[in-house]
């Protein structure tokens, strides 16, 4: 029997061995995979949830996500508003996991976007006459410089009078929202507009849509520069992050803020540092909001941006490939969302907040649950095994 | 030699592993182990780091699953769900790493989980009689009211002790508790757990000491490799026998003593004073250094004894720039001075040249060549998740060759893996995977990382608090001898510990501190290990105390 399975035993050895090498190729391939796989485990989790779900309001959960599935990913029109929509939370999602790899929760991420969303607009206002050549990255700059700063303040807050960056940060919020609304309010509005909205900006702080760019994309979909911007952002944290020695103390700080100290590292610097970088990036989605799509600032545009990067930081494990690919999935979900509710029967399109709920708590209950036991691998070994032949 | 000793036909252990073996990923940390622990007898399971002392009793209290054998307990098999049920079935642990809440007192920790009185009223005075009986029937002093935050570490094991007790356990393994504790407080410790066992108690003693297995323990048994390699009684046994079953050949040899030449001073510490803020809520905000002052010359070992709580701790950190919070340069809380020989200045000149350090934070004292080998490796001086290569450039990730390019911004990762490889070939660290994280190591092997670490710095000043805590005797004598050929390099060493079988051994000057002060000066060569400990204990009539 055993002859028939493979040789024997010698026979069964010589596989293996002959094996050996191409595992050993395969093995640091498969355990650079190995963070991703709670993620997909939550998110499949979650759409077996939500089927239960669907089926319970009557629907048919396979008829559901296929219209789902099928219009985030249908050409033209569903990659390029799932692209679109992705932006945004590659921005946050990015902002939250370098606030968290310097061990900073970033719940800022909203007050930092309408800081920088505003003050691009303003640069693009005041600067109306320039060229676009220089109107354009001047708009930019705002948007991230005032990020920054409104990032870095709940640093500082933090680094010199202990003050807890949660706390300061939400109330930050609060604060941009307000001053932006008031600007825009009192200043910087269209006389006679009813919209709460600032004037248009120059046009030469306009971006290029992608679709007057590349061929068999319509023009019409808002998809635009800040896109590609975003990509770019994901691959500067990574090099920051991991190949700098700048990225190396944030992340000592993170891990062990006692052991950065001994090394010699400045703690209250790095973050400051930190959520100065995080706040940039979260400034960032003004650069697609306002130069890239209403070319105005629009008071309560983002409509919680900075708490769905929170979300999108989590799925992506905190970094940036992660985070890039949960953005473009919540993007997709965002867009299959609206032909959910517009052409399902009995299903709203808050089912993809239900989705996206489950999935994160599921990575949430993951996370809790190692975290009690104590020892992730004792979960998989808690029964023993019976006697192996 | 190899199996349990043939249990007493009148009684069954009180507790025994019969053929555990238990994976870890590709590592069979215990591979058909077999241990019994006769009841009312004190037995020590020793053997070096990584040998599976620690999982095969953790097995035994209900943390692990074994993946085949079975756990008995007075004889009848068990399987454990958890470590409740073993609580309940009389099995008491203490960890190597305490369990206790800091903001609360000792009486509320030892009744944590177990609270007597009714559901809606925890009745603690009554708990904090019990509490204090118990202290008194063992004579395990600890203050019932006293909030674990001020107690030292002693007095924690203390309160750990008292929990296990407190759930009437009659079975108490104890996870390496000598590591912490000064000798006196060591020898304590035995008298509490003898009376234990005089009054029918069972103790499980994991240990990689042999003086304590010699002094203590009725029963041994050794562990090798994750194996059981012998199992017999202490009475007959000597220490060489006992060291070559752990190590499994010829012990290695004691590092050579060799005579210091002592070069010209490189630190000079002129009345130094940690004060109350700055040292930390742990010291219960008194001040723990009284106007130290001492010099420390290039190519000697200075050691430092005391009983843990003394000033070591905030004399080290205050050294090496650390006693402010987040690691600024100690500018509030630390007066007095202290000056170093910067490098580049004639070591052996006639004026040696040093420099104030007080505006220096811990990046240029360590630029100044300036190590350390904190005393709590997992607190100060690792990255638990982070990989051994990103743990091997703590400290040096500002400079080549791990920072290259403009600014030195660019980290040259193939050199830093390079070096991180032969940080961890040269001090023996296992598994010597650059990639693995730190946090997957066992504790001497991260303490043998992050002495590696700091002596390839390669420093001038090396300052060592316990360099060698939780270490094998294969590693210690490694690390000894590595310190002492840094020394006889030049290199200036200031030594802290605990064990002051390692002070003697290395040190060429010994000072003694207490409460904050220095007590005495001693001569190791010439002193005695009494001397020293009274010293220690704050009897100041002992002979040799200098100026």
């Amino acid at each position: 029997m055993s002859a028939a399975a493979g040789g024997g035993p010698r026979g069964r050895a010589r596989v293996r061995a002959r094996l050996a090498p191409a595992l050993a190729r395969l093995a640091p391939w498969a355990a650079r995979l190995a963070p991703a796989r709670a993620p997909l485990l939550a998110l499949l989790a979650a759409f077996a949830a939500g089927a239960l779900l669907i089926a319970a309001v009557g629907d048919d959960p396979v008829a559901v996500y296929g219209l789902l599935l099928g219009s985030a990913l249908s050409w033209p029109d569903g990659i390029g508003y799932t692209l679109f929509y992705a932006t945004p939370l590659l921005f946050t999602g990015l902002a939250v996991a370098v606030a968290f790899r310097t061990g900073l929760f970033n719940v800022g991420a909203e007050g930092q976007l309408y800081a920088g969303a505003f003050a691009a607009a303003w640069v693009g206002i005041a600067g109306a006459g320039l060229p676009s050549w220089l109107l354009a990255p001047l708009a930019g700059a705002a948007a991230i410089a005032a990020g920054g700063a409104w990032g870095a303040l709940p640093g500082v807050l933090k680094a010199r009078f202990g003050a807890h960056e949660v706390i300061t940060t939400i109330m930050l919020n609060f604060i941009a929202v307000a001053i932006a609304g008031y600007l825009t309010a009192h200043r910087y509005r269209q006389p006679g507009d009813p919209i709460l909205e600032t004037r248009p900006i120059g046009a030469g702080a306009h971006l290029a849509r992608l679709g007057s760019l590349l061929p068999g994309l319509p023009a019409r979909i808002p998809l635009n520069l800040a896109f590609p911007a975003a990509l770019a952002a994901c691959a500067l944290v990574y090099v920051l992050l991991w190949r700098t020695r700048w990225g190396y103390e944030l992340r000592v700080t993170g891990a062990n803020p006692d052991a950065a100290a001994y090394g010699g590292i400045a703690v209250g610097r790095q973050l400051v540092l930190g959520m100065a970088i995080s706040g940039a990036l979260a400034g960032m989605v003004g650069i697609n909001e306002v130069l890239g799509y209403r070319y105005r600032y629009y008071d309560g545009f983002s409509g919680g941006y900075g708490f769905t990067g929170i979300a999108v930081a989590l799925l992506g494990r905190n970094h940036p490939a992660g985070v890039a690919l949960a953005a473009l999935l919540l993007g997709a979900l965002a867009r299959g969302g609206l032909f959910v509710g517009i052409f399902s029967e009995h299903v709203s399109r808050d089912l993809v907040l239900v989705l996206q709920g489950l999935a994160i708590l599921f990575v949430a209950a993951r996370r809790a649950g190692s975290a009690a036991t104590g020892d992730r691998r004792s979960r998989g070994q808690r029964l023993p095994r019976s006697a192996n032949p | 030699m190899s199996g349990p000793p043939a249990a007493s036909a009148a009684s069954p252990p009180a507790l025994e592993l019969r053929h555990v073996a238990k994976r870890f990923g590709g590592v069979l940390a215990n591979d058909d182990v077999s241990f019994a622990a006769v009841a009312g007898s004190i037995h020590a399971l020793v053997g070096e780091n990584g040998a599976g002392k620690t999982t095969a009793m953790r097995i035994a209290f209900g943390l692990l699953a074994p993946d085949r054998g079975e756990v008995a307990v007075d004889g009848v098999p068990r399987r454990f769900a958890g470590s409740r049920e073993a609580v309940r079935l009389g099995i008491g642990m203490v960890h190597q790493h305490f369990a206790l809440v800091e903001a609360m007192t000792v009486t509320e920790n030892v009744v944590l989980g177990a609270e007597p009185g009714s559901p809606w009223a925890i009745d603690l005075a009554a708990a904090s009689g019990r509490v204090a009986a118990l202290g008194r029937e063992l004579g395990l002093p600890v203050d019932p009211a006293a909030r674990v935050a001020r107690l030292s570490v002693a007095e924690r094991q203390r309160a750990e002790l008292l929990k296990a007790l407190y759930r009437e356990a009659r079975v108490l393994i104890l996870d390496e508790p000598t590591a912490v504790l000064a000798p006196p407080e060591a020898a304590a410790l035995f008298t509490v757990l003898r009376r234990m066992r005089d009054r029918g108690r069972t103790v499980v003693l994991i240990t990689h000491r042999l003086s304590e297995v010699l002094a203590v323990a009725d029963e041994v048994t050794v562990m090798r490799d994750g194996r059981v390699v012998a199992a017999r009684e202490v009475q007959g046994l000597d220490a060489a026998e006992l060291a070559r079953l752990i190590v499994g050949r010829e012990p290695p040899p004691r590092a050579a003593r060799t005579r210091a030449r002592p070069g010209a001073p490189v630190l000079a510490v002129r009345g130094l004073t940690v004060a109350a803020a700055a040292a930390g809520a742990r010291t219960g905000g008194r001040p723990r250094r009284h106007g130290v002052s001492f010099d420390g010359r290039a190519g000697e070992i200075l050691g430092v004894a005391g009983v843990e709580g003394n000033g070591q701790t905030e004399l080290v950190e205050a050294l090496a720039g650390l006693a402010g919070p987040f690691g600024r340069p100690t500018v509030a809380g630390v007066s007095g001075t202290v000056s170093f020989a910067p490098p580049g200045l004639a070591a052996n000149g006639a004026a040696p040249g040093l420099v104030d350090l007080a505006a220096a934070g811990v990046r240029r004292r360590r630029q100044l060549g300036i190590a350390h080998v904190p005393e709590d490796r997992r607190r100060r001086g690792l990255l638990l998740a982070l990989d051994l290569a990103e743990n091997s450039i703590l400290g040096v990730h500002d400079r080549p060759p791990a920072a290259v390019g403009p600014l030195h911004g660019w980290l040259d990762r193939a050199a830093i893996r390079r070096r991180a490889a032969a940080i961890l070939a040269r001090f023996a660290v296992r598994p010597a995977a650059v990639g693995l994280r730190a946090g997957e190591l066992s504790g001497g092997n991260q303490q043998k990382l992050v002495v590696g670490r700091e002596l390839s710095l390669p420093p001038r000043l090396l300052l060592l608090a316990q360099p060698t805590r939780g270490v094998d005797l294969g590693g210690s004598a490694l690390i000894h001898r590595q310190i002492l050929a840094l020394r006889d390099a030049g290199c200036a060493v200031l030594l802290v510990s605990s064990e002051l079988e390692e002070l003697m051994a290395l040190a060429d000057r010994l000072l003694v501190l207490h409460r904050g002060r220095v007590a005495g000066e001693l001569d190791p060569a010439r002193a005695t290990a009494a001397a020293v400990g009274l010293l220690m204990t704050g009897e100041t009539a002992a002979a040799g105390a200098p100026g």
